[in-house]
């Protein structure tokens, strides 16, 4: 009996839905803690005393100039080796939280300099303390400056969680291989795939230009 | 528990790593080239007035920079052949990347392009030259040199992407630092040297277009 590609899709929901529902954790878990450490990271390369700074700023280069994918399994080997159990989705959230945060340091620390130095100092003049003058001075606009570009480090999470599929963990991709193993329609496996991640990004890519919109500077 | 390095092992295929290294830098340089090409096309084609021309380009960019490139590089080498183009995993995963960073070129290219003045584009006419001219020695020059950053940073991230191609088994760095990883267990000596090479790689390609910049900066 020859099944088409919609029967076999309807045979295989249940593991591309689930798969779906893993990549979006990925996601979402990864871009939270990478945010939160992200955030950290920036404050100490621009606040940091000296010695924090350099720590912080060689971390950051590090993990930039190192590849996802080997963050991932270095991660996911690496950490079993010396005896910390985690099992191939911690591993693989660690690596991309890791990875995010040094993206989002990085954004943090630019919008925290393009702030002009004037903005400190008049807070400094009406007798705000440092966290007063972050709270309601530096905070909030380098919130409106780094809002668009964390949005887009949040669809390259979104790319970002495929890789985990290469250390076993069943989100959509490799949930894609395995449905495309059994009915050989690599074709219109990955195709439709390709367009799940595409509609998701997409949709992001929009909300991040709607961002940019709203919180655009009125010139 | 104690783990003590041990780098032996390591060190041992060490010219497996730097072979893998070479292959990365190739696959980059190979796909760099061609992306530029693609790239450049695109962005004359974004900025383009004609419609025919506009709407495929922008297409092309938002498709290719919404999809992981996972899954575009095992898309070209397990289905396109589905499609009779049956090609090897190094070409395959050249091509993909090439398209890849054309549309990332593209918009970095494009970017260039609308910062140019228009006076630079009526002086060239005002002295004869045709369009094509304008382009060649006009345009994509000036262009070329406000963008160096920004170039920059996409050929260090195409350096990166390269250890995608150990999904499909080329033996690159990323690949290579695996089956060290699997035949010797010395796993956390092989990720750290393995980091390191791309670090240093990295480090070095930045520093090399900061030299162009420095080079073909504007001078004032």
């Amino acid at each position: 009996m020859e099944f088409s590609f919609l029967d076999q899709l309807w045979l295989a929901r249940i593991p591309l839905v689930k798969g779906l529902g893993i990549s979006v954790s990925i996601s979402l878990l990864s871009i939270a803690v990478g945010t939160v450490l992200g955030v950290f990271v920036g404050l100490a390369l621009v606040y940091g005393y000296r010695p924090v700074r350099w720590i912080v700023r060689g971390y950051t280069d590090f993990i930039r100039g190192t590849p996802v994918l080997v963050l991932v399994l270095a991660s996911y080997y690496v950490l079993s080796t010396i005896g910390i159990d985690l099992g191939p989705f911690q591993a693989g959230v660690l690596a991309l939280a890791v990875f995010c945060s040094s993206h989002v340091g990085e954004l943090v620390r630019g919008a925290l300099q393009s702030i002009p130095k004037g903005q400190t100092e008049a807070a400094k003049a009406i007798g705000l303390t440092f966290a007063q003058t972050f709270t309601y001075v530096l905070g909030p606009q380098a919130l409106r400056q780094a809002l668009p570009a964390w949005v887009n480090t949040a669809a390259e999470m979104v790319k970002a969680s495929t890789l985990l599929s290469i250390i076993g963990v069943g989100e959509l991709l490799l949930r894609t291989q395995e449905v495309i193993s059994r009915t050989f329609m690599s074709l219109e496996f990955y195709f439709f795939a390709g367009f799940l991640y595409f509609a998701i990004n997409y949709g992001i890519e929009r909300f991040g230009r709607y961002v940019e919109r709203k919180t655009a500077v009125p010139s | 528990m104690t783990y003590s390095l041990n780098f032996a092992a390591v060190w041992r295929s060490f010219d497996l790593l730097l072979q893998g290294l070479a292959l990365s830098l190739g696959l980059a340089l190979v796909a760099i080239l061609a992306g530029c090409a693609i790239g450049m096309i695109t962005a004359f084609g974004l900025v383009s007035r004609n419609a025919l021309l506009r709407k495929p380009a922008g297409l092309y960019v938002t498709v290719i920079r919404n999809t992981p490139i996972l899954v575009l590089v095992l898309f070209s080498y397990f289905a396109l052949p589905e499609l009779g183009l049956r090609l090897g995993k190094i070409e395959s995963f050249v091509l993909t990347l090439a398209i890849y960073s054309g549309a990332y070129l593209a918009e970095v290219f494009r970017g260039g392009l609308i910062a140019i003045p228009p006076g630079q584009r009526e002086a060239g006419l005002a002295i004869g030259l045709t369009e094509m001219q304008i382009r060649t020695s006009i345009i994509i020059p000036l262009m070329l040199r406000s963008v160096l950053p920004s170039l920059s940073s996409t050929m260090i991230s195409l350096f990166k992407d390269t250890s995608l191609a150990a999904a499909i088994a080329v033996p690159e760095l990323t690949f290579e630092a695996r089956k060290i990883n699997v035949e010797s267990f010395r796993v956390i000596e092989t990720w750290i040297v393995a980091s390191c090479l791309y670090v240093a790689t990295c480090s070095l390609l930045a520093a090399l277009m900061r030299a162009v910049e420095r080079r073909l900066a504007v001078p004032r």
